[in-house]
Order: C-alpha cells, then structure tokens, then sequence
C-alpha cells in the first residue's frame, strides 16, 4: 500500500477525505436500513446471501471497489471518453426499450443470467459527463439559441427513452439539470415559472371546491389568479426596474378587487373570479402599451408568462381529469388530501407516515421496528426505504441522515465551485443536482409532502443498479476534483 | 472565465438544499414527536387482537333440570385470494346443499362488504349443523381457501318456555353502538332471558395480542402472551321455573289463546309462566332463525307475543277481592256490611246485571257468589263519601293508591323484557276523558274488573300471591338463582300494600268459600284447601275465562292466575285448568281422574276465527 501512495502521491493527498467519510457514513446507515427493513422473524442471519441484507453487503463491497478503480483512473478519460460514454449509454437506452423481460411494469431491467441491471441508472452519470463536456467547450453560452438547443437535447434524449421504458419516475430525475442550467447562467424565471406552475396546480386543485368567505367564488381560483397578478407586478419590479409603474399596478389591482370583495360578502354574493379575469386583462393591456412605449422585451415577457400562467392553470384542471391515467390522479388526489380512501391510493403513504410517526424520538431500536417488519409498508427496502430509518431510529436517526444529505450537498457546492474549469463545475453540480432531486422526492413522498415518484433514496435504497449508479456519480466526480492541482502543476 | 455574478448562485442553490432538509425535519418532528395519532394507529395496525369466545351460561330449572346449553357449530369461511379460480362449483355447492345462484350471490355480497379483504378469512357459510359439516368436511380437501371456524350456539333440551328462556341471535349495529363490547358477528340475546341476563351469561370475551402483517396473516405472538388476556366463562343461571309444571301448562293451553302464571307466594319466584299460543324454542337457533322468525311473525295468532307480562286484559271478577280489600282498610264497609243485589245494582237508571243469589247478603258471601252489585255499591259509597273525601277526585285517587300499592297500574319489574303496565285509571284520567262531570256511576264497571281496568296476567296472579301472603308481595322473578352471585336484591325486599292483615284474611273466607260452595267448587279437593276466585271478564266478543287462586290456604305454596281468552265462565276454561295446575305442583304428579280430565283440556280448542290477535 505504501508503495502505491508513493507511486500516486497527489491523488489520495487532494482527493476530498470528507465526502468519502459522508459517503461510507451514508453506506453504514443505509445497510442498517436494508436489514431492518428486510428483516423477518426467526431470519436471524443477516450476512446470508440469501437475504437482502447480505446481497446488498455485496453491492456495497463492490461498490467500494468500483470507486476506487475509479479514482485511480486518470482524470483526462472523463473529460475525454465522455461523448463515447454518453452513446453507449444512450444505445444501451434505447436497447433497453425493447426489452422482452418486463418487471412490475416495467422494462428497464436488462437481465444478464443473474444479474439484473437497470441502464437508466448507469445514464445519469453519463448524460452528465457530456452535459459538462459540451457546455465547457469554448465560446458556449447558454443564450444561444443553437447551444441551448443541443443542451435541451442532450438532457432530453435520455429522459425520452426512459419514458419509453415505462419509467416516468427515473426520467423525472433529468429534470434536476435545470438548478445546473441556472447555475450556469440560465435565467431565473425559466425556474421561477416552474415552482410557480407547482403552487398554482397545488393551490388551484386543493381548494377550488372550497367557497371564499360566504361568496360563490372558488378559493383556489381566486388565490391563483390573485398570484399571477402579483407575479407579473413583481416582475415588472425585478425585471424592468420600474418602481412607479409597479405600484401603480399593484395599488389599482389590488384595490378593485378588495371592493369588488366586500360588495361580493355585504351587498350581493357573485363570483369574484369574473372581476379578476378582467383585471387581469386590463393589466395585460397595460403592459403591453408600456412595452409598445418603451421598447423593453422584458414587458412583453411578463405578457408571456401572466397569459402562460393563466392558460396552464385552466388547462390543469381539465389534465388532471381528462389526460392523466387513474393511478397517477390518484396519487395526486392523495397528496393534496382530496381522497381519504387508504386501503386504494392512499395506502403506501398512510402506512409509511403511520411507521414513521410510531418511531417516537429514539424509535424502537435496529430490528425492533413492527411497521417495517411486518411488511405494512410496500417497497419498503427500495423506495419506501426511509420508513425503516423512521421507525427504528426515531426522530434522531431520521433527522440525522437528512443533515448528512445535506452536508454532502453542501460539501459538494464547495467543490464544484473550487473547480478551475467549467467542465468539472458542471459535472459537479449535476452529481449534487441529482442527490438533491432524490432526496427532496423519495424523502419527501415518505413525509406525505411531494407525490408517490418511485425513485430511490441514494446509497440507502436495496439495489445494485442504483448504488453502482450513484458511486459512479459521486466517485469521477471526486476523481475530476482531486485532479484540480495536478493539472495546475 | 469566472463570472462572479453567477458565482453567488451557489448560495440560491445551497439555500434552496437547506430550506427542503430543515422543512423535512419539521415535518418528522411533527410526525414523531407533536403526534401520538401515528403511534397508536401502528399499534392497531400490527396487533392483531385475537377474539377468544367464551362459553355463556348454561340454564336449568329450579329442579336442576338442564334447560339450555351449548352446542358446536361450524362457519365456513373462505379466503378469496386462496380460492380463486381453483374451485369446483358444482360440486362445493352439492357438499353444502346449496344453489349456484346462492354461491354467487353470496360471494358478491362478501366482495361487496365494507371492510373486505381477499387476504383474510371472511364468513361465507354460518352455524352447519353437525351433520352437515361432517359432509362438507369429507370433501374439504378439493376446497382451496374455504376453512371451517368453531364457534357454539345455543341448544335447548325442551320444547318449552321459549317466551322465558328467548334466543339470540347476530348483534345489531345499535347493539354495537350502545355497548362497545360486542363487534359485527358476535351473538347476543334478544328476548326472555338471554337479553334480560346477557351481561351475566356471556362473560367476558378473552384477547390474544399477535403480530401480523399488511396481507394479516399471523407471525407471532406479541411478548410470548404477556399481554393476553384468558376469557372468563359466563354464569350458570338456575330459574325458578317447574319444568314439569311449565310443561303442563303449555299442554292444556293447547288450542286457546291466553296465558298461565303461578308464583310461589313465599319468594314471589315464578312457577310457570304459559303463554299461548307458543312454539318450540329449538327452531330459534342456527340458520334457520331468520326464516322461523319471520314466519312466526306473520302468524296472525302473535306466538312470539308472550302474553303473561304483555298481554293486558280485563281481569274480570278477580278484581273484586282488591275491591274489597279497598273499602274495608277505607272503612266503607264492614265484612257484616250488607248490600241487596236484585239481579244485579240499579241505581237512577244504571243497571248492572248479576246472577240469582241470596240477597241481601255481606262480604264473604258476595266474594263467595261473586256478586256485582256489592262492589257497585261499595265503589259507589266511596266515591261519594263527602265526609271522608273532599272530592269525588281525591276519593278516586285514594282508591288509585291502594291499586298501586298492590302491583298494578305499573310494572312489576320482572326479569324479563317487555313488560307492560296495565292500566290503572286515576281521577286526572277521567276528568279528561268525561270533561271533569263524572261520578262513581259513571266509573262504576271499575269495581268489578271491566272498563278500563286492564291488568296483566303475571299482575293476576300476583294478586294471588299478595292475598296469600295475607298482604305482601315479592317482585315476580323467574331466575332463582345466578352462580357465585346474590340474586338483585329488588328480588328479595317484601312489598306490603295499603290494605291491613286483617281485611285480607276476610277475603281469604271470601274465596275459600268460592271453592267450596260458590263459583271455584270444581276446584275443590279433599287433600288440601284450595282458595279461588273466578273471572267472566266482558269484551267485544266471546268472554274471557279468569282463574285467580292460591292453595294450600294455610302456607300456600303456589299462587295462580289462569287468563283464557274468549273462554266463556271462568268456570268453564279458568277453574279446571287452574286445578291441575295446582295439584300438579303439590303433589308433583296428576292423579289418573285429573289425568284424564288434563287429556281432555288438551283436546279442547277454542275457535277464534281468522282475524288478527
């Protein structure tokens, strides 16, 4: 061993010691939850390879020499192979579309005799690579048209085919790239627009039957549209810096509707709504003579997004009950508690909510919980696996393992942002992109607080695919970084 | 290459990393620590709580003669996931004896039922007899997912008393709703007995905590058993019915509507207690139930009516001895006191009729003879009494109270549910019903047991009772005794009514006389001294037959009350049968004149017609 450090001195000096202590940290904890989730009684042995938990021993081990081939490897292969990576992968993709073998509905296991793999896994990590690869090249801006257009494609292509596999969940991953795009200089409203299509969606369906003070007038709507007014007017704020202008619209909106209110509540009940539209319009108007007037694309783009917003929010309605398939209204419909039937849609996150919350402070104690042990809570090694953290390490336990999410990913913006290159800050930023889409999901589906996407918790859930997959995220990255000094030398 | 504008966007994304852990980590301390919902709902959720049944009373008489017991039956439950598409439905529905629409029916239903789940047993078959479980038994092997569950139902040794004992049958969900101990499936009594004692009888139903999983299926026990609980069996009742007695008085009253109740004066335990007509309580159990039930519903003769507490008839000419028990304590008579009868009491152009006797003649001789115009003019004398009552009002309550006090106008409180009250009219009564203008004429059928005056045969008999005891009465209970327990002690607390020894025993003369030379004399037996009292009481058609009586006169051992409808004199239905009720119970047997005469009561039935009862 000495020998090889003296051969590889700077590698292992400058590769970053506390990830890989978060990291073996991450495994410890995440095979604890393996065996207490895969438990049964009178199964005492939990190293038989017979059992999850002794298989997913082996993942682990293998997993461990997987990054250390890794690291040893040079840094350039990365920077070099990537497009050749991102193909086969791609390839291997697009095989997988038209995989005979088809499990729990879907097709992107590839079997190979024992061993089943999942590709898409593997292709997060390459998609990465050559993400980082073409927008490093020279003279790439985010701006061009033609550059944004081949980064869309390059995000989208992999996205597609898993979608084709019958795998929504995985592909939904790839919308993680974004929080790169805008670290790298896309502009926030693109992101902005995003969360602001979640909030109305979710104000918007949880409380449309819901009346607003005593008048016919929905809640939901009422308080989306209310949201879109005053979306736009922050805008133009932010984006045109015309103060003036700004309260001049915030006062005349907000005024006509809080007397069109009261005359709603004291004098005669009518739906609001109908006023709101109309002042929507007026202020659509303006903004358009003010973009005619002054020339500023930017009034022009707030048109875009008020008409985009509105549009979205009526068309969401009709998606949700004419477009989607059952299962997946279902879950929605659970998540913004509008269905109560637990024994049908609601049944996993009841269960996982109700092994969670019976773990107390400390939980029961590594083997002892009886939510998890006695199979209530479905996939509860894979995607539910965080039910068994819940309940046999409590509140401490639980809280514990998402601050050491958490340190990963700041420890990981601290290196991305150390790189010298915009080749390793992009790759970087992608692995912890990632990590962050995972956890906030899986986690948050566990918590009843984000929709049932089946994808799993990194380094925790029972898996060689995943866990390979995520150690080959994380490790070239590590690889990329440790190379940051030798090249400077 | 760096742009530091951009650069600060790290602190965006960092920010954005931290707000979704710290909102995450609320969220589990609301869910771990602020809730306890959570908790308990996992503890429903993997215990599964094991119902351990436990074995309800048993039922004798008061000779410890066994009356109800428990028998074995078998459910068939089945597992859908198990069954599905491995059965042979011909021939399953052969084993059971049933139809193919019934099998499907019924397994629809169980699809349908809230709470289902193919994972676990549901009930598709309840209580087969003995014999035919051992024939689905044989073939049970090429049944998948159909499992036999044990449980026991009620079996009765007779075909008698089925209005005391009751039956029992599926919990209802008001059931359920007024006491949480009982869960859908269970059984629980609905009439006589079995519902009036069901705390005592059904004990206390056992627990054993297992663990299980989300498709219920049993892993384990929890902590070894440390937390089960054993059931505790329920209590052995003995009644205080005479089985052979009963038996009796069920026989006679065959083919006539009415009821038989005796009591032992010294306890106020109920001897026997016949309402007819009546049927077998064997029919009231298993599967059969629902139909049985239903059929005995529809039948326009009400046998599911027991007629002893429910019933409320004129007591007829009974009723003069409570009068005469009134006007002495009053003193509106003297037992020398005469009256004149001609044929009956003519009063300002009110007449009610009587039979020839000797007139005009005193208290004994008019309860001896039965005679109507001796108690109108008693209850004519105090309802006008001006100097001992300011108003014909407060003399008609006073006469109220002494009703009251003996057991009528009220329940009784006996043992067994749906008593009625009978009826007892009160000067409120009547000022509403005549608009305040009445008098002791207008009311005056009341003092021989007609008008309103309704009383019900267990009240009958228990004036017997009274009368015996020379003025007190026991509550009537038909449950002697309840293992390892005292019996209520509104069981065992002497009711003494208004009226003195004394006037008591001058009715005792009155219906010893009856028997020997007066209405009761088919009564009479050399062995031991009967005391009587007939009833002819009037109504829309046929009158009733009324026997009120009590024997030996010295320690009377049984106390009697014979009602049978449309029955004619009192003499004709009520007399006879209340003979050999009598002698029965004494001497324990019929002699073979009385056996005959018990043979030829059988025999007799009284035409009613097809309208309702």
């Amino acid at each position: 061993m000495a020998r090889e450090t003296d051969k590889r001195p700077s590698v292992i000096r400058s590769i970053d010691w506390w990830t890989i202590c978060i990291y073996i940290a991450l495994l410890t904890f995440g095979w604890i939850s393996v065996c207490g989730a895969s438990y049964t009684y009178g199964d005492t042995d939990i190293f038989s390879l017979s059992t999850r938990s002794g298989m997913q021993l082996v993942w682990i081990g293998t997993s461990v020499c997987i990054g250390f081939v890794l690291v040893m490897l040079d840094d350039r292969f990365y920077d070099t192979f990537s497009y050749i990576i991102y193909g086969t992968l791609l390839l291997l993709l697009f095989a997988t579309i038209f995989n005979p073998h088809e499990i729990k509905g879907s097709r992107s296991w590839l079997v190979l005799g024992s061993l089943r793999l999942q590709p898409a896994e593997f292709a997060k990590f390459a998609t990465a690579l050559a993400l980082a690869k073409f927008m490093s090249t020279f003279g790439y801006s985010i701006h061009k048209l033609k550059d944004f257009a081949i980064t869309m494609a390059i995000v989208f292509t992999p996205m597609v085919f898993i979608i084709l596999q019958k795998e929504t969940g995985s592909a939904l991953v790839y919308l993680a790239f974004f929080l790169v795009f805008y670290r790298e200089g896309m502009t926030g409203s693109v992101l902005f627009t995003g969360v602001a299509a979640v909030i109305y969606f979710v104000i918007g369906i949880r409380f449309e039957q819901i009346p607003l003070l005593d008048t016919p007038t929905s809640a939901g709507k009422f308080t989306v549209l209310l949201l879109i007014q005053l979306f736009s007017i922050a805008m133009v704020l932010i984006y045109c810096r015309n103060k003036a202008l700004a309260w001049k619209m915030f006062f005349c909106c907000m005024t006509a509707t809080a007397i069109f209110l009261l005359f709603s509540i004291y004098v005669i009940p009518f739906d609001i709504v109908w006023i709101q539209l109309v002042t929507s319009a007026i202020l659509i108007g303006w903004l358009l003579w003010e973009g005619l007037g002054s020339r500023i694309r930017n009034y022009y783009l707030i048109v875009l997004f008020a008409l985009g917003s509105m549009a979205f929010f009526y068309s969401a309605d009709h998606v949700l009950n004419n477009v989607l398939e059952i299962h997946q209204r279902t879950r929605i419909n659970v998540l913004l508690g509008l269905d109560d039937d637990l024994a049908r849609g609601g049944y996993n996150v009841h269960q996982s909510m109700i092994a969670i919350g019976s773990g107390g402070i400390e939980g029961k104690g590594f083997l002892n919980g009886t939510q998890t042990k006695l199979k209530f809570v479905p996939e509860q090694d894979t995607d539910f696996i965080f039910c068994t953290v819940g309940e046999e390490e409590g509140f401490i336990g639980s809280a514990g393992v998402l601050l050491l999410f958490l340190a990963l990913i700041l420890r990981l913006i601290h290196l991305a942002e150390r790189q010298p290159y915009r080749f390793g800050r992009v790759y970087g930023y992608s692995v912890l992109s990632i990590f962050l889409f995972h956890v906030f999901i899986n986690v948050g589906m566990v918590l009843g607080l984000t929709p049932v996407i089946g994808i799993p918790l990194p380094f925790f859930s029972y898996g060689g695919s995943s866990l390979w997959g995520f150690t080959f995220l994380l490790f070239i990255f590590l690889r990329i970084d440790a190379g940051r000094n030798l090249i400077r030398k | 290459m760096k742009d530091f504008g951009l650069e600060n966007r790290k602190y965006v994304i960092a920010g954005v990393a931290v707000a979704i852990v710290a909102i995450y980590i609320v969220r589990l301390f609301t869910l771990q620590i602020m809730s306890d919902d959570y908790k308990r709902n996992a503890d429903s959720n993997a215990f599964f709580k094991k119902i351990e049944f436990p074995s309800r009373g048993i039922i004798s008489d008061r000779n410890g003669k066994l009356m109800v017991y428990n028998q074995p039956a078998y459910d068939i439950m089945v597992v859908m996931n198990e069954e599905k598409g491995h059965l042979d439905t011909t021939e399953f529905c052969n084993a059971l004896n049933i139809s193919k629409e019934f099998f499907i029916k019924r397994m629809d239903a169980i699809k349908a039922a809230p709470g289902y789940s193919r994972f676990t047993q549901q009930l598709f078959m309840s209580q087969l007899s003995d014999k035919d479980f051992s024939i689905f038994q044989e073939k049970m092997f090429k049944f998948p997912g159909f499992y036999i569950q044990k449980r026991s139902i009620r079996q009765y040794q007779y075909p008698y008393a089925a209005h005391i004992l009751g039956d029992m049958a599926e919990v209802s969900p008001a059931d359920i709703e007024e006491d949480d101990y009982y869960q859908p499936g269970d059984f629980i009594g609905k009439l006589g007995v079995e519902r009036k004692y069901e705390k005592v009888l059904r004990g206390e139903k056992g627990v054993q905590i297992l663990l299980r999983d989300a498709r219920g299926r049993i892993k384990d026990r929890y902590q070894n058993g440390a937390f089960d609980r054993r059931p505790v069996p329920g209590k052995n009742l003995t009644l205080s019915i005479d089985l052979k007695l009963q038996a009796l008085g069920e026989y006679l009253m065959n083919g006539k509507i009415g009821s038989i109740v005796a009591i032992e004066p010294a306890t106020g335990e109920v001897l026997c207690m016949v309402s007819s007509p009546t049927y077998d309580p064997r029919i009231m159990t298993g599967r059969q139930r629902g139909k049985n039930h239903r059929m005995l519903n529809l039948n326009p003769w009400k046998p599911l009516l027991n007629r002893s507490i429910m019933g409320q008839y004129p007591p007829g000419s009974t009723f003069k001895t409570t009068q005469a028990l009134t006007y002495l304590s009053e003193g509106i008579i003297t037992p020398s006191t005469p009256f004149s009868c001609n044929h009956g009491f003519y009063h300002r152009g009110l007449h009610v009729g009587c039979h020839g006797h000797g007139s005009p003649l005193a208290l004994t001789s008019a309860l001896t003879t039965s005679c109507n115009g001796y108690f109108c003019w008693g209850l004519y004398y105090m309802i006008g009494n001006r100097r001992k009552y300011h108003s014909p009002q407060e003399a008609m309550n006073t006469w109220r109270d002494y009703m009251v006090s003996m057991g009528f106008g009220y329940k009784l409180g006996i043992d067994l549910p749906g008593e009625k009250r009978g009826l007892i009219p009160n000067a409120e009564f009547y000022d509403k019903a005549y608009k305040g203008s009445w008098n002791g004429l207008t009311i005056i059928s009341i003092s021989i047991g007609q008008g309103e005056v309704n009383l019900t045969p267990l009240q009958i008999a228990n004036l017997g009772a009274t009368i015996a005891n020379r003025g007190y009465y026991y509550t009537p209970h038909v449950v002697r005794k309840i293992q390892g327990m005292p019996l209520d002690t509104a069981y065992t607390t002497r009711h003494y009514t208004k009226a003195p020894e004394w006037t008591y025993r001058q009715v005792v003369e009155g219906m010893r006389g009856a028997v020997l030379k007066g209405t009761c004399r088919a009564a009479n037996r050399a062995d031991y001294a009967v005391c009587g009292k007939t009833g002819t009481a009037e109504n829309r058609g046929q009158d009733h037959s009324v026997f009120m009586g009590f024997a030996p006169m010295e320690n009377p051992k049984i106390a009697i009350a014979v009602y049978v409808e449309n029955g004619g004199f009192g003499a004709e239905y009520g007399v006879p049968i209340g003979a050999l009720m009598m002698e029965q119970y004494i001497n324990g047997k019929l002699d073979d004149n009385s056996r005959k005469k018990a043979e030829d009561f059988h025999d007799r039935t009284i035409f009613y017609g097809k309208g309702d009862r």
